[in-house]
């Protein structure tokens, strides 16, 4: 209804970034990782390894054909233990790899910096590096960077927006690692053929949105944009719109509109990659919470278990109540400490008792703070009573498909209902309805 | 070595919570909104003690009580969880008592606390599910009943007793020398129900939950605007309509009642102008000298189709033409 909207709407979460000064630190080789074969969208990848096998820093252990999947490589050099059966945070099943780490770090033969001349071949090492992005999705870059309208694509957003609470690694990227962002974002333009590059950062890191401005200053395609402190402004949709004017529309990619949005650690990432070769081995993670004694910024390889992460920030101070990977507004609680690290895990998250509260829901006073709140204006009260009485129609009608489940509905709710869950429902209803094709 | 596999029993030791995402929640709730609104009321309460005396302050304690009595019984006679602590049976009373005469019998305020809470929103369902607003309904309701009662008011301080006729009822009889001026007006020196005559006391309240964001502006402003646009086109002085009878308080207070007022921001403005609209059609046209509560439950009534019709459009969101076939 609004007839000039600049910024969609969202929720005003504390920042709680404590770790923001806390340059990462490299943990030491673990006893033994861990390497879950599903760290990205698609189907999970096949063990190429067994029992016995002996392998190196950056060895490929896992590969799938499939689309939306990208390989998985070893963090570590040692002995294949077992190939284990896991179930993954969200309950899916996957294969896992045990490595006993010999401690020695011998690099792959295969590691070599990737010989690029043009698209395909920029695609094709993209693939081979294993990257997926590292905001959180998984969405594996290769395809990012291969849309079918690669003539029409002409923006690259660097997504440094952060704007889940307490998560500080990609504030800690652009600080420490600006130079692999500026070299990842010239590799991006070159191959992908980009002429505008958006950097978008939340107001509340004014330290980096100074670096980066002062870093491209000479750069007339590289535009700085300190987006307004407000949860979710790091959602893809939210980014372009920021950053561009762009609508993505229902049923849209954002190649569509002409836009590329790589999280800025996924860029240093390529950055880095294409001077040495070393695929995506490794993790900065912010761990924090009330459990954790010694919260900080930390790069572990990835497979390491949050156990052995935990213990290198000293510890817990208290039994954790509950912990998550990822922020607090979209970030998955798991079952134990013996989740290993995935490639697209930003923090680690350990809170303590007083942390946690499981509200008892009320009945809806229909305030309308959750829609007012929704980034996209939905309406997530009338999409849970449409689910309940399970009216497939009345849910196409109220677009519960563009959720995009970020919290901010359940996050305002006075009554403590739990609306991003019955989007979620809902959404999964209508799936089920809808004709297989 | 069970232990080491992620997502079995025996690697989890310690009991950990696991639910869905989002694990932080904004720390406002029902309770607190609802308290909110209590004490933007408070203003218009004292000013009801001022002009009228010690009696409106027991008055509107008998109606807070009584609201807050009748809840606390249905719950316990449908064998429901209680919902008093809400704190909205309390609004629900301070709201009721801004809408009675000083002088009103004690008892038939219990009345029509009964019917508030007991017949409009419990039997409906409690808080959210009621369909229309229980004070304005119980303010039909008693001046239905009882309308000697609803419309003997007594004189204001500072105001001689002739003028006990409200401003509506001057208007009406087109008696302009008896009319207070504007600025009595605005400070409540004027014939009325006892929460309603002080409009700055209710401006002091209503501004305070705007700016606490509990209400959002479209409904106080396009019932404000309503009323003095009809006014203007029904020939009626427009400031002295927005300032007599029940607009201003039904405006800010009743009007924007959460669970019978549209939940789209487009739809609260059409709510408010429908508002504004037959307040002043029944006023100008009706035997009644005052239509706000009338027009409150009429649109009340409309809001689920209000509803249905304005939803809002979502970022991104491509409708489907209608196929022709």
């Amino acid at each position: 209804m609004s007839l000039v909207q600049k910024t969609l709407a969202g929720a005003h979460v504390k920042h709680l970034k404590h770790t923001e000064e806390h340059v990462p630190e490299i943990i030491p080789t673990p006893k033994e990782v861990c390497i879950s074969m599903s760290m990205h969208m698609g189907p999970p990848c096949k063990a190429l390894v067994a029992k016995g096998d002996t392998v190196k820093v950056g060895t490929k252990i896992g590969d799938v054909e499939a689309f939306l999947s990208a390989p998985v490589h070893s963090s570590v050099s040692g002995t294949v233990r077992e190939i284990v059966e896991m179930t993954t945070a969200t309950g899916a099943r996957c294969q896992a790899v045990v490595i006993d780490c010999d401690g020695q770090q011998t690099p792959d033969e295969s590691v070599q910096p990737p010989k690029v001349e043009d698209h395909a071949g920029f695609v094709k090492a993209i693939r081979e590096s294993g990257l997926v992005g590292l905001g959180g999705a998984g969405f594996p870059t290769h395809i990012k960077l291969n849309p079918k309208n690669l003539d029409e694509v002409d923006t690259l957003v660097i997504n440094a927006a952060e704007c889940e609470p307490y998560i500080t690694s990609d504030y800690r990227t652009i600080m420490d690692r600006s130079q692999d962002v500026l070299e990842g974002i010239a590799a991006i333009k070159k191959y992908v053929g980009i002429s505008q590059v958006k950097i978008v950062i939340e107001s509340n890191k004014p330290k980096a949105v100074e670096l980066m401005k002062k870093l491209t200053q000479n750069d007339s395609s590289v535009e700085v944009l300190a987006l307004k402190a407000m949860y979710p402004k790091g959602a893809e949709k939210v980014a372009i719109y920021e950053s561009t004017g762009r609508v993505v529309k229902e049923g849209m990619l954002p190649a569509d509109v002409g836009c590329i949005v790589c999280n800025v650690t996924s860029t240093a990432f390529i950055g880095q990659y294409m001077r040495d070769g070393m695929p995506l081995i490794t993790k900065c993670l912010t761990v924090d919470g009330g459990a954790v004694n010694t919260p900080k910024n930390v790069i572990a390889p990835i497979g390491m278990r949050f156990r052995d992460v935990i213990e290198y920030c000293g510890g817990y101070k208290v039994p954790p109540k509950k912990m998550l990977m990822g922020g607090p507004m979209m970030g998955t609680a798991i079952f134990d400490d013996s989740y290993p690290v995935l490639k697209n895990n930003n923090a680690l998250l350990a809170l303590d008792e007083s942390q946690v509260e499981v509200p008892q829901e009320g009945p809806c006073i229909r305030c309308g703070r959750c829609m007012n709140a929704c980034p996209f204006q939905l309406m997530p009260r009338q999409i849970e009573l449409a689910s309940q009485r399970n009216d497939i129609e009345a849910l196409k009608k109220l677009k519960v498909m563009l959720c995009m489940e970020c919290g901010c509905c359940t996050y305002v709710c006075p009554a403590k209902r739990g609306l991003t869950f019955s989007n979620k429902l809902a959404k999964q209803q209508l799936r089920a309805a809808m004709p297989r094709k | 070595m069970a232990e080491n596999t992620p997502g079995t029993a025996q690697a989890a030791k310690e009991k950990l919570v696991v639910m869905p995402s989002p694990h932080v929640r904004d720390t406002i709730t029902t309770q607190k909104i609802m308290a909110t609104v209590a004490l933007a009321l408070v203003p218009s309460v004292i000013a009801a003690v001022y002009y009228f005396g010690i009696r409106a302050f027991w008055l509107t304690l008998v109606c807070v009580f009584s609201c807050m009595l009748f809840e606390l019984l249905f719950s316990m006679i449908t064998k429901r969880e209680s919902t008093i602590q809400d704190c909205s049976a309390i609004v629900t009373g301070m709201i009721l008592a801004c809408n009675l005469p000083s002088t009103f019998p004690a008892w038939m305020a219990i009345v029509g606390s009964f019917f508030a809470i007991i017949v409009v929103k419990c039997l409906f369902g409690g808080i959210g599910c009621n369909f229309a607003n229980p004070a304005a309904t119980a303010r039909v309701f008693l001046l239905v009943s009882f309308a000697s009662h609803m419309t003997s008011w007594a004189a204001p301080r500072g105001v001689d007793a002739m003028a006990t006729a409200t401003p509506l009822r001057l208007m009406s009889e087109g008696n302009w020398e008896a009319m207070p001026s504007i600025a009595q007006m605005f400070l409540g020196q004027r014939g009325g129900s006892m929460g309603e005559t002080c409009a700055l006391a209710i401006l002091a309240g209503g501004l305070f939950l705007l700016w606490k964001g509990i209400i959002r502006w479209e409904i106080p402003v396009s019932v404000l605007a309503s009323v003095f646009v009809f006014a203007l086109l029904f020939g009626q002085n427009p400031v002295y309509s927005i300032l007599s009878g029940g607009v201003m308080i039904a405006a800010f207070f009743m009007a924007t009642d959460y669970s019978t007022s549209p939940v789209t921001n487009s739809g609260k403005l059409v709510y408010g102008v429908g508002i504004g609209f037959f307040t002043m059609l029944i006023r100008v046209f009706c035997n009644y000298p005052e239509g706000m509560s009338f027009a409150i439950v009429l649109m009340n009534v409309i809001t689920p189709h209000i509803d249905r019709l304005m939803m809002t459009k979502p970022f991104g969101a491509v409708f489907e033409q209608a196929k022709k076939s």
